[in-house]
């Protein structure tokens, strides 16, 4: 092989990248999308969780959202309060969003207060049993305690107490709602934290019908809607229903004359209160079957 | 059970005059305890609740008010539309209760509670004679809906929607589902024994009404006393009226042979289209006790009050085939027939499609022919779950030719849409073959119900 035919490959090939790169080039420049760098900048702020809980699928595209103004950095409750006061000093917008929002399950309703009519043996997730005669929960409405929103969670925000009830560690909880759309029975709902006063349970029978079944199941006696200020706590289907836009209104007087104790107070500093008269729970051992 | 059969061989299959469908089982049948008993009037329970939704579409609504007196036969509520049937008192008494009550899946659901006088009797004052042979296949079916007729084979979907082909199908076969293909069960054994006449005229009524050409009444060979029964009878009631073209034919004892899609598979050697009804293919498929409750209560105008039910399983000290009053609670049933100490699973149907019953208080409904109740010998504990091996027992035995293990696999990794879009996981009417079979003890049908419920349930949020 001669000199002058690997020159003009070489030569040849030369000249071939000058021409696509200078296509390149130019399509570069005049195809470009501008993309604001701040998108990027606040999607490597984001947690990057992908969990759909601001109501737009992934972080990027939320971080889009952010940047063009249409949604609050607040939205985000994955972020911690750092992350989100960093985004929105970049943006130079306000924190904006809600107060942090957590999941809350409205049964009190554990092994020890509420009866199980039958054993369930079969496939150990709640939505199964819930196939087989609704679990056989002496409560139809109640929590099986089979644990697919511990399963489901993906913040190791939900753990199972001793008497089979899940349990949310608010710090952790990140209102992804992804126990809302898995439990069987409903039970979860997402709530402010502010939302002080709140009905754990969900049992619509009334009187003893409801309490033969469960301890602490609300008796749809009235006296919280009595007791709160005029239209705050009203019955819905023999269940306390409370108007948290009058949150400020709220106060531990309506708990107090519960007779269950279905009905409690979510102190920031005391936990969870019951009122006065409130019957006890001391058993801690499962109730009997049957 | 007859051990060989020339059906088994694939080649001879088609020669064989005893007809089948390809796969599916052959369970213990457990029949003997009450196939010879003859059906016994059951007492009144001191309540009766009766469910309004006790059929498949939009519960029925209450025309009675609480504290009111109503007869035995009495509607107590009217049908909601058009996919809904009426509800007949089943006894004398007063009305306690316009409200909710227990169902058969540990709900709440509306109800009515009814409490029997001591002393009502069994004459049902409600009804009108009429005549059947004057009446009009239109007029034949409003009769039915007015009777609160439903499938009583367990589907309970209301008997008038179905004999209503949609417009431009023509029906040219009837056929009269007299399978009872469910171990232990024995009540349809024991209608078509005590009650062939009225089989028949309630088949030759549902015949007019579909305008179908003939009528096949499809019994298992394992109840050879009801099929010679039955022709004997069907000789004398065509020389009586010569009422249309009936015939008695019979199939393999195989479950699920009393599957519609089973059973017109080996009767006529059609296949119903996925999705499809078999109205698609100029078939239906009727219980046969819905056709002799149509043969009984339709000449007298009467509503559907009471049903024949098996109580079996080891568990029951007196099993039986009972006429039940609907609406009898579950206790009082117990209390009745006896429960043995050891007793541990109570199922509403039979043992293979039947559901578990967790509270004693639910009230037996209109689709309901059988309660067996089982010792914990009885029930195929299944003490360890083992990952699939693929041995395809599961694939061999399903009779709609689905592929139980894959989709089973799919429904641990919660993939519901694949299985329903790719897998016709919606073929599956949950017979249990699938279960039964499996070495590995995975839990096939009960994962298959959850992701038809979820796939469902994502459907209607669309």
């Amino acid at each position: 092989m001669d000199t002058q035919s690997i020159l003009l490959a070489v030569g040849l090939m030369a000249a071939l990248g000058l021409v696509l790169s200078t296509i390149l080039a130019v399509a570069n420049s005049k195809l470009h999308v501008y993309e604001d760098p701040r998108i990027n900048q606040v999607d490597g702020l984001l947690p990057g969780a992908n969990c759909g809980a601001c109501g737009v699928p992934g972080c990027h595209a939320f971080a889009e959202k952010v940047v063009s103004g249409e949604m609050s950095p607040g939205l985000c409750t994955v972020s911690s309060e750092d992350a989100r006061e960093n985004i929105a000093e970049l943006l130079g917008v306000d924190v904006g969003g809600e107060d942090k929002r957590v999941a809350r399950l409205a049964c009190a309703g554990g092994t020890n207060v509420a009866r199980q009519r039958a054993r369930y043996v079969g496939v150990e997730t709640c939505r199964s049993a819930n196939l087989v005669a609704g679990g056989g929960k002496g409560c139809a409405w109640g929590c099986l305690g089979l644990a697919d929103c511990m399963v489901v969670c993906d913040f190791n925000a939900i753990v199972m107490s001793p008497e089979g009830l899940p349990v949310v560690d608010e710090d952790l909880c990140t209102a992804c709602g992804d126990c809302v759309d898995i439990c069987p029975k409903d039970l979860f709902s997402i709530q402010s934290v502010n939302n002080r006063l709140w009905v754990a349970c969900a049992n619509e029978a009334f009187g003893d019908e409801a309490e033969n079944e469960c301890e602490v199941a609300c008796t749809a006696c009235a006296r919280c809607a009595a007791d709160a200020p005029v239209g705050v706590v009203e019955m819905l289907r023999n269940l306390p229903r409370v108007d948290y836009s009058r949150n400020d209104e709220t106060s531990e007087k309506a708990i107090q004359r519960c007779p269950t104790g279905a009905i409690v107070w979510l102190s920031p500093r005391r936990g969870l209160i019951k009122g006065r008269e409130a019957k006890p729970i001391v058993r801690q051992t499962p109730l009997p079957l049957g | 059970m007859s051990g060989f059969s020339m059906a088994d061989i694939p080649v001879l299959r088609h020669l064989s005059p005893v007809r089948s469908f390809p796969h599916g089982i052959h369970p213990p049948e457990e029949k003997d305890a009450t196939r010879s008993l003859p059906i016994r009037r059951f007492p009144f329970a001191p309540f009766l609740v009766l469910l309004l939704s006790q059929h498949a579409g939009r519960p029925a609504r209450p025309v009675v008010r609480e504290g009111q007196e109503v007869a035995r036969g009495q509607p107590v509520a009217e049908a909601d539309g058009f996919v809904s049937v009426p509800i007949h008192a089943p006894a004398s008494g007063i009305i306690r209760k316009v409200g909710h009550a227990l169902d058969m899946d540990g709900r709440m659901a509306p109800a009515i509670v009814l409490e029997p006088y001591p002393g009502s009797d069994q004459l049902v004052a409600w009804g009108k004679d009429r005549d059947p042979d004057s009446m009009s296949p239109r007029e034949i079916v409003g009769a039915i809906r007015d009777m609160g007729m439903v499938g009583l084979g367990g589907a309970a979907f209301p008997a008038h929607v179905k004999f209503t082909p949609p417009e431009g199908r023509v029906i040219d076969t009837l056929i009269i589902n007299a399978a009872e293909c469910e171990p232990y069960l024995t009540a349809d054994h024991r209608v078509m024994l005590e009650m062939p006449e009225k089989v028949l005229l309630g088949t030759s009524l549902i015949q007019k009404a579909l305008k179908a050409s003939r009528a096949l009444i499809a019994i298992e060979d394992n109840k050879p006393d009801a099929i010679a029964r039955m022709r004997e009878a069907l000789a004398e009631f065509q020389s009586g009226n010569g009422a249309g073209n009936m015939e008695v034919r019979v199939c393999r004892t195989k479950y699920p042979q009393g599957a519609e899609k089973m059973l017109t598979k080996a009767l006529l050697n059609r296949e119903i289209p996925s999705g499809g009804l078999p109205a698609d293919i100029g078939v239906m498929v009727s219980n046969v006790t819905t056709a002799s409750e149509i043969g009984t209560l339709l000449p007298r105008g009467q509503g559907l009050i009471e049903r024949v039910i098996t109580i079996t399983g080891r568990g029951v000290e007196r099993p039986g085939n009972y006429l039940m009053p609907i609406g009898t609670p579950l206790s009082f049933i117990l209390e009745q027939v006896g429960m043995k100490g050891q007793a541990r699973e109570v199922l509403f149907g039979g043992p293979m499609m039947g559901k578990a019953v967790a509270f004693v208080e639910t009230p037996i409904t209109k689709g309901i022919s059988g309660i067996v109740v089982m010792e914990e010998e009885e029930l195929p504990r299944k003490s360890r779950v083992y990952p699939c091996i693929r041995c395809g027992e599961c694939i061999n035995v399903c009779p709609m030719y689905l592929n139980p293990s894959t989709l089973g696999q799919l429904a641990r990794k919660n993939r519901f849409d694949e299985m329903a879009e790719s897998l016709n996981l919606f073929d599956c009417f949950e017979c249990g073959c699938c279960s039964y079979v499996c070495p590995a003890n995975i839990p096939l049908v009960q994962s298959f119900r959850l992701s038809k419920a979820v796939v469902r349930e994502r459907m209607a949020a669309k």
